[in-house]
């Protein structure tokens, strides 16, 4: 006769994790004070229902249509020239970061010179600083900076997305066939050139997908760094949050919405079109 | 006729280049002079002496704690309530549970979790309570989604089998479909919480708590020493995040 056998095998080590699991996060509740219930409360829930309440309609006077437009053709600008500016410093310094065109590598199967190596470390390391502060750091920063307005969003987006554009281009070179470029640079070609017939055709579209994706991560972080204060739609729905004005976040939220949507139909386009 | 379609597209995103410079009016010659790039570097100057004395890094390590609590408890109640609404979504009840789930996980995920976090303080009061419902109302709207297609994709064969030897369902999917999913799921959770603790580190301009609102207060009371070290600590803070998700994953999702 067989019997079933309750015996876990897994038992202790479970019952540890959870243990530690728990011990770790019972301090964790009480440094983030997470309290589910005031989302229920009586008086928070009324200050919140009438806040969402006053979302419909969604405000729609002419006035505010044209400040909605300007807002919104803002965002789209700063993400565009953002991008621009950064394209100017990560392609240079993809060009200096990357292994693919190191003179010493083509003839050493793939591995650059000691001294190549420790030359491209500057540059590695300031893309790394460039992208490991947020964004919306740099946008605050630059709002003291420069002042309200576009340019310091405009600026903290060429930043961040140049040490993140260049990073990625450096391994996308790095990351294709060498043979064509190496066989470039052995038979006496400049690095330019070598990079322009020996490593570009192969690269091109995926560079270009990473470049129009970027392009809409942009567009998305346009709008948040106008919390602080950096222009476009941002700056507007926190204006507006901070006059309860539920009608004009509600249509603001959907600008958004459509903004981001025709972002992602547009950069398909673009690389169904070109890549 | 290809090439000329692509390149009225060159031309079209260079003339989009050239205009958004024209509508956003940027002086950057101004910018760029001697005059403003000297104060500029003044500015930055005065970061790079941070405050470390005693009583300020206490106060550092507390907000990190308070940021670091955040991004946790956030992302571990997205992955209960994403879970939870990933079934439905997922069309294990029907086709009705399944789009209503669908439409609520989308609106979730497209509102940004600063603007989450603006509301979340209206509603909850200032803090880091708001913080932290901010950034689980949309990570559960993006692993919602994660485990809705990791769950469609997951092998049926095993929840059968125990459904066919008469196992409730509950039973079927704790023992057939879980142990396959989980480290998928463990995957996702990690990967969401090396985006959450970005976040949370920025949530508190709107005044949600953490590292975020010491460097708001210092930046605007023109204590760029100060300031200098919210960063520093908010670079440390993601990095020790990134190698104990990277150990994670190494440990537990390459089975």
């Amino acid at each position: 006769m067989l019997s079933a056998d309750n015996r876990d095998p897994a038992a202790l080590p479970r019952l540890l994790l959870t243990g530690l699991a728990i011990a770790l996060l019972w301090p964790g509740i009480q440094l983030s004070e997470l309290d589910l219930g005031v989302l229920f409360h009586a008086d928070s829930q009324s200050e919140m229902g009438r806040f969402v309440s006053m979302f419909w309609p969604p405000a729609h006077d002419r006035e505010f249509l044209q400040l909605l437009l300007k807002a919104t053709l803002q965002t789209l600008a700063i993400a565009t020239a953002g991008m621009a500016l950064a394209l100017l410093l990560a392609v240079p310094a993809s060009l200096l970061a990357s292994r693919a065109l190191s003179l010493t590598a083509a003839s050493r199967s793939g591995r650059p010179s000691l001294l190549g190596r420790l030359l491209r470390w500057p540059v590695r390391g300031l893309l790394i600083f460039l992208r490991s502060v947020p964004e919306i750091v740099w946008a605050l920063l630059f709002v003291r900076a420069v002042g309200l307005g576009p340019a310091a969003g405009v600026l903290a987006i060429a930043i961040t997305y140049s040490g993140m554009l260049g990073k990625v281009y450096a391994e996308i070179y790095e990351s294709t066939d060498q043979r064509p470029a190496h066989a470039l640079l052995q038979a006496g070609s400049g690095r330019l050139a070598s990079f322009a017939y020996g490593v570009l055709p192969n690269v091109a579209a995926e560079l270009l997908s990473y470049t129009v994706y970027r392009w809409e991560c942009a567009i998305r972080a346009s709008v948040v760094m106008g919390f602080v204060g950096a222009g476009g739609l941002g700056q507007q729905i926190d204006l507006s949050i901070r006059m309860f004005a539920g009608g004009e976040v509600a249509s603001m939220l959907l600008t958004f919405l459509v903004l981001v949507l025709a972002a992602d139909q547009l950069s398909r386009l673009l690389r169904w079109r070109l890549a | 006729m290809k090439r000329l379609i692509n390149s009225v597209l060159i031309l079209a995103i260079v003339a989009a280049v050239i205009a958004s410079f024209a509508y956003l009016g940027l002086d950057l010659e101004e910018l760029g002079s001697p005059t403003s790039l000297k104060q500029m570097g003044l500015y930055v100057g005065r970061f790079l002496s941070p405050d470390l004395s005693a009583d300020y890094l206490s106060a550092i390590l507390r907000g990190s704690m308070e940021t670091l609590a955040m991004s946790a408890l956030g992302t571990l109640l997205a992955a209960v309530l994403g879970l939870l609404l990933a079934l439905p979504a997922a069309g294990r009840f029907g086709w009705f549970f399944q789009s209503a789930a669908r439409l609520l996980l989308n609106a979730l995920r497209a509102i940004p979790e600063l603007v989450w976090a603006a509301l979340m303080v209206l509603a909850a009061g200032l803090g880091p309570n708001a913080g932290t419902l901010a950034l689980a109302l949309h990570t559960t709207g993006v692993l919602g989604r994660l485990f809705a297609e990791a769950l469609e994709n997951t092998p049926p064969e095993p929840a059968d089998a125990i459904r066919l030897q008469g196992g409730n369902p509950i039973l079927a999917f704790c023992y057939g479909t879980l142990p396959n999913l989980a480290p998928q799921l463990l995957a996702y959770c990690l990967y969401r919480w090396e985006n959450n603790i970005r976040m949370a580190s920025v949530l508190g301009f709107v005044g949600a708590g953490g590292l975020g609102q010491m460097l708001y207060v210092s930046l605007s009371l023109f204590q760029e020493a100060q300031a200098g070290t919210v960063i520093l600590a908010m670079l440390v803070l993601v990095w020790g995040v990134d190698s104990l998700s990277a150990w994670s994953r190494g440990r537990w999702v390459k089975a």
